[in-house]
């Protein structure tokens, strides 16, 4: 995927960018020529893995998950805490916070009429998704300040108001990526477009 | 199953109903003020005479105008009869920072969501001047509010597939060799209202979510070569500072190609609305993508599959699957003048303008028709025709006094043609009344009644 192999940057690449992003009139003299070998500019600081742990992003094969785990039981007290004034009371959603659950059989529709119903239960095709989403940004009120074990019961909760897994299921870095979201093939890329006319 | 979705069809029509809302009060506001875009073009000098007669009748200076605080970004001062007679405010009276025209309000209006710090706001396009989006005008997308961000504390990570992880402070992003470019930023949801009939009234409402600046900063590559990608890589994560943490997947291809960091807009820092102290760009591509507030990148062989790009920001067609990583914006076109709710006075002349643009470079060719597309002649467009960027287009019109339907369509570089909505729902469907959400770029009608009064319509 990678077209452009960067040891062939070296000298020029500097100037080759700034042309290829429309400068044209950039001359190569005005780009430094000091790089050290490899075309490094020698910039910035090294960081350290305990830096890094401050911060994180799971992909679907679950890479990174952290320790800890919830079940749906301490997940619903959670939700009773945290999530139901923007989510209510069954998951269905309000003005404030997107419906959760429901919606499945709604995708395949071609009327202007009615509108699909897109939720974690009928939509998300990765339920790391959920745990990412959770621990990053959720509640609204109080972002990111779910612990771990909270938010892999919060996502436990969903998903057994779901119907995908299990009320006795425990959700914890190992569980969580083999979790068979129903949409889980739903999505199509890379994108198709131009597509029209 | 009757009942099957009720509760995401009344979301639905709150949203659109919270949209025209929002609109109808920001037309109301400017009737209230006198500046009914019901005069436009001439509605500034409209309000300007307005004054200047009421300041003749005060006999000289002019008060503060009771019914009318300074608009936005706007200073209010009195206003002599005769300029000539009596000096004018002190020099650097503004505390060395400019402000706009007391007699200007065009404004970027909310749409009108529950919170205000998940919400957006649409550029005013039918008040726009050549290309360049002022920046306090620029269309905002925000999930978790405007992050407020110490440049001396603010650092960007790059780590991974990487051979050596690195942290830059501001200082040295900005050591970096830089450039500056000038292009558009579109949400992929502009337009979002209009897949099923017509609903918003202004251009503001339909288009309003694309908007340029000229971007200052430093290509991405060379960030990324400070680290050496290693062999294998090929998605980068970026991720703002915002209380969303917004993350998105971008491809390495696109990283290493046109991608850049930006620290400047307009020639001054970037605004806090628009990503303080960076954002990272990525010409042509989905607003969303350009990650503001960027703190961090992590580059990857997989995706991350983050929300947004997986339960928001993909398109669900009518079959029931949905396209992802939909990233580029193709080309598209809106005339800003005439257009909804402005009324022209009388039959005769008229400079019908607008704007075209696309994701895939530069815009060649713009036309308009006058009569819902049944012919059309090529407008002019100035030049220089940037790639990536908004470009202004002009055609001079007679209106013959009878209902016209005015359209633009704008072909890019590539030979794509602006297609019809009808063109984009034949293979897209229609999933609901606001479609596939995302990447209406079909042709805009406005039709002018035989009374001047010009709406949205479609054609």
């Amino acid at each position: 995927m990678c077209t452009l192999e960067l040891g062939r940057w070296l000298a020029f690449s500097a100037c080759a960018l700034l042309v290829a992003a429309g400068c044209a009139t950039q001359r190569s003299a005005d780009v430094p020529q000091a790089a050290s070998p490899g075309g490094r500019l020698d910039l910035g600081t090294t960081v350290t893995a305990a830096e890094l742990a401050n911060y994180f992003s799971y992909p679907a094969d679950g890479r990174g998950l952290p320790p800890g785990s919830g079940s749906y039981a301490q997940g619903e007290k959670v939700y009773q805490t945290k999530c139901i004034a923007c989510h209510g009371d069954k998951l269905q959603g309000s003005p404030l916070g997107d419906r959760l659950i429901g919606g499945r059989g709604t995708l395949v529709n071609n009327s202007p009429a009615k509108a699909p119903v897109k939720t974690i239960e009928s939509y998300w095709p990765y339920a790391t998704t959920v745990f990412d989403y959770v621990k990053r940004a959720m509640p609204f009120n109080a972002p990111g300040s779910l612990s771990n074990d909270e938010a892999y019961a919060v996502v436990a909760y969903i998903l057994g108001e779901a119907n995908i897994v299990a009320k006795n299921e425990v959700i914890n870095a190992s569980t969580l990526p083999k979790v068979a979201m129903p949409n889980r093939d739903g999505f199509v890329s890379p994108d198709p477009r131009p597509d029209a006319p | 199953m009757k009942s099957r979705g009720r509760n995401d069809d009344e979301k639905t029509r709150r949203k659109i109903e919270a949209m025209v809302e929002a609109e109808e009060r920001y037309l109301a506001q400017l009737r209230r003020e006198g500046l009914d875009s019901g005069a436009a073009p001439l509605r500034t000098t409209d309000r300007r005479s307005f004054l200047a007669v009421a300041a003749a009748s005060a006999g000289g200076l002019l008060p503060r105008i009771a019914s009318a605080n300074a608009a936005a970004g706007a200073v209010e001062r009195a206003v002599p009869a005769d300029p000539t007679k009596v000096q004018g405010t002190p020099t650097n009276d503004d505390g060395g920072y400019g402000s706009r025209s007391q007699f200007e309000s065009e404004a970027r209006w909310r749409f009108g969501t529950p919170t205000k710090e998940s919400s957006w706001t649409m550029t005013p396009l039918e008040h726009g001047m050549g290309v360049i989006t002022p920046s306090g005008l620029h269309f905002e997308r925000h999930h978790g509010g405007i992050a407020t961000i110490d440049p001396a504390k603010h650092t960007l990570l790059v780590h991974g597939m990487v051979e050596q992880p690195k942290k830059y402070s501001m200082a040295d992003i900005r050591r970096f060799p830089s450039f500056s470019r000038t292009m558009f930023i579109e949400c992929s949801g502009n337009g979002l209202t209009e897949w099923s009939k017509p609903t918003l009234k202004t251009v503001q409402g339909t288009h309003g979510l694309t908007s340029t600046s000229e971007w200052t900063g430093v290509p991405l590559a060379l960030v990324l070569r400070e680290s050496g990608v290693k062999p294998g890589a090929k998605w980068v994560l970026a991720e703002g500072a915002d209380a969303a943490v917004m993350t998105r997947s971008i491809p390495l291809d696109k990283c290493l190609d046109d991608a850049f960091i930006a620290y400047g807009q307009n020639g001054e820092a970037i605004r806090p609305e628009q990503g303080y102290p960076i954002r990272l760009m990525l010409p042509g591509w989905e607003g969303n993508t350009h990650i503001k507030w960027l703190r961090r990148l992590e580059v990857s062989d997989v995706p991350y599959q983050t929300r947004e790009e997986t339960s928001k920001y993909t398109d669900l067609m009518a079959n029931g699957i949905a396209r992802q990583f939909t990233f580029v914006m193709e080309a598209k076109s809106v005339i800003t003048f005439p257009s909804g709710e402005m009324k022209l006075p009388g039959a005769g002349f008229y400079e019908v303008t607008g704007l075209a643009w696309s994701g895939r470079g530069k815009i060649t060719r713009v036309e308009v028709s006058s009569d819902g597309g049944k012919s059309w002649a090529d407008a002019h467009i100035q030049g220089p025709v940037l790639p990536i960027c908004h470009a202004r287009f002009r055609l001079p019109w007679r209106w013959d006094g009878k209902p016209a339907v005015l359209q633009s369509r704008a072909t890019d570089e590539t030979g794509y043609v602006q297609p019809t909505l009808k063109q984009l729902t034949d293979v897209r469907g229609l999933n609901g009344p606001i479609g596939s959400i995302y990447h209406l770029n079909a042709i805009q009608s406005w039709g002018v009644a035989a009374d001047g009064s010009v709406t949205n319509v479609h054609a």
